[in-house]
């Protein structure tokens, strides 16, 4: 246990989307190291409700951008605009405060290894100094959400690594924010497990209404989001047959065309693909877009899928 | 001319950078001992860290400070008396011993023997958690690393340090008498006033200001390094030895500078 403060201020300054605008902005995001540039002039919106997936090579920068968004790192140049605050400014003890509205999936679960499944869990609650009992709750239910709820005593050493990522969730989803970054959740799992993940992102999407930016190297990952939903009437994954012609959620029809997103006219459907190559976007589009491309360097994805 | 002016002009570059990169380290890490200290004066506090933390580097350092204190101690009654045979004075070793452990050896090795269990503890640790990216899983999670991580592990070390000097020091005399007893045959009357009235007050200010200082240099390099780190467990393991070389170095080259310090404060 500790002593620490809830978090000051109104209780929820950053996790309210601003309406009409987009709930994550980048504008020309410019990042480099010894090494070169990374990303080179990056903009584009994720509307609330949105999942946005982004695709690409290892080293295209799709985790940078997560981690940008997230305050983690700051952009050498641009801006990143989150829940109307631009993050890149925010100074570090405003961002400890904008990060409590937003849920982070590492690629390798990084869950602390010193603490149990439940104390993993339960971490951000315990900062927040929330009643233990309400704390048990939740953490309980959040388990429950990933089927990992026989584990609560269990440490992240004896776990395998599609359980990690399970707890990694379970972690994010918690405190039910608005906002998940999910950092190659499938990355380095057997298609089974895969699937679960998978299914555990599409019922916080289609269950909880969460948006997410989620990085990843597996074109089926993509098409898994895009044309599958969580039926919360059967509890259920089914097919969504009317994907990629669906009627459009978001954004608001006057604020459509000004996103980077290309979709124009307001019928953007719920999952939108943004590959990556050489620090630009290469494919900003819906899934089944990409499906049909007719691109080399795109068909070079869609046959890792095959 | 010109091809002099060529080859010189890219080392002098190098060597420019090279301090640059320097002097931009010590910055990051005055900056980084700055905020472990400031976040003591707002909240949130970790007291229950802080508490694990005493535990670990006090109580779990005891076996070993108690040990080699004793030999210290030892091996200094052997070493003086050798000397003291000469001129008949064995009387003295008492004076001899007590000052001794008091004033530097007690302050200096158990810092060290510090720096070398915990100093590396530290950084292994909070390094594995940075390649690991819990550090920033903590910040993902809005929880300052710094505050929840460093301020602990200073404030514990900053408290501990001493109390361990204090009983090396302590154990030192032990086993000083108890070599000065089976040796010299001096008698524990003898030996326990004369090594009590050798102390004044100059002495153990410095044996007890000493080991704060140290404490603090031995738990910020120790973090610093730590949180700095890059290149996956062989960055983690350039970090564990960097820390205790690091510390090591840097609390024997100011305890010169104390030492002379509090030497002249207390007209010694």
């Amino acid at each position: 246990m500790t002593s620490a403060a809830p978090p000051a201020g109104p209780s929820k300054p950053y996790g309210e989307p601003v309406p009409g605008e987009p709930l994550i902005s980048f504008k020309d995001i410019r990042l480099g190291f010894e090494e070169g540039d990374v990303l080179r002039g990056i903009s584009f919106d994720v509307w609330p409700g949105e999942t946005k997936i982004l695709l690409g090579e290892g080293g295209s920068g799709k985790t940078l951008l997560m981690k940008l968004a997230a305050g983690l790192m700051r952009p050498d140049a641009g801006t990143v605009t989150v829940m109307g605050q631009n993050i890149g400014e925010m100074p570090e003890k405003d961002l400890l405060n904008f990060r409590r509205h937003i849920g982070f999936v590492f690629q390798e679960g990084a869950l602390f290894d010193s603490m149990t499944v439940a104390e993993n869990v339960s971490f951000r609650l315990d900062e927040e100094k929330v009643d233990e009992s309400e704390t048990d709750t939740r953490v309980r239910e959040a388990l429950r959400f990933v089927e990992m709820e026989p584990s609560l005593e269990k440490y992240p050493g004896e776990l395998s690594g599609g359980m990690r990522r399970r707890v990694s969730i379970a972690r994010a989803l918690v405190d039910h924010p608005p906002l998940i970054f999910y950092d190659s959740p499938t990355a380095g799992l057997d298609p089974v497990t895969c699937q679960t993940i998978i299914t555990l992102i599409l019922r916080g999407r289609d269950a909880q209404g969460v948006t997410s930016l989620l990085a990843t190297q597996r074109v089926q990952d993509a098409f898994g989001l895009a044309h599958f939903r969580f039926d919360e009437a059967t509890g259920q994954i089914v097919r969504d047959k009317e994907n990629g012609a669906q009627t459009p959620k978001f954004p608001p029809v006057e604020n459509a065309g000004n996103g980077a997103n290309g979709a124009g006219n307001g019928a953007i459907p719920p999952t939108n693909v943004l590959v990556l190559r050489d620090g630009k976007i290469y494919f900003e589009g819906p899934a089944d877009e990409l499906l049909r491309s007719s691109d080399e360097y795109l068909k070079k994805f869609l046959a890792s899928a095959e | 001319m010109p091809e002099e002016k060529e080859t010189f002009e890219p080392v002098a570059s190098a060597i420019v950078e090279g301090i640059k990169r320097q002097v931009l380290v010590v910055q990051d890490y005055a900056k980084l001992s700055f905020q472990s200290l400031a976040n003591l004066f707002s909240p949130p506090h970790y007291w229950t860290d802080t508490l694990e933390q005493m535990d670990i580097i006090g109580v779990g350092s005891l076996p070993i400070i108690v040990l080699t204190g004793f030999f210290i101690g030892g091996v200094l009654v052997l070493q003086t008396a050798s000397q003291f045979e000469r001129f008949g004075e064995t009387a003295l070793t008492g004076d001899a011993v007590a000052l001794a452990l008091v004033r530097e050896l007690g302050p200096a090795i158990t810092a060290l023997l510090v720096a070398g269990r915990n100093a590396s503890g530290i950084a292994s640790e909070l390094g594995s958690m940075v390649v690991t990216e819990q550090v920033d899983a903590m910040r993902a999670l809005g929880t300052d690393p710094i505050r929840k991580l460093m301020t602990p592990r200073v404030v514990a070390t900053v408290l501990m340090l001493p109390l361990l000097t204090a009983v090396s020091d302590f154990v030192g005399l032990v086993g000083g008498f108890l070599v000065a007893y089976f040796t010299l045959r001096l008698g524990p009357v003898q030996f326990w006033t004369r090594a009590i009235h050798a102390l004044d007050f100059g002495d153990l200010v410095q044996g007890l200001l000493k080991p704060f200082v140290f404490a603090f240099i031995i738990s910020t390099v120790a973090c610093f390094m730590g949180l700095r780190v890059k290149g996956g467990t062989q960055g983690v393991g350039r970090a564990t030895t960097s820390a205790v070389v690091v510390s090591s170095v840097i609390l024997l080259v100011t305890d010169t500078f104390i030492t002379r310090i509090l030497l002249w404060a207390f007209h010694k």
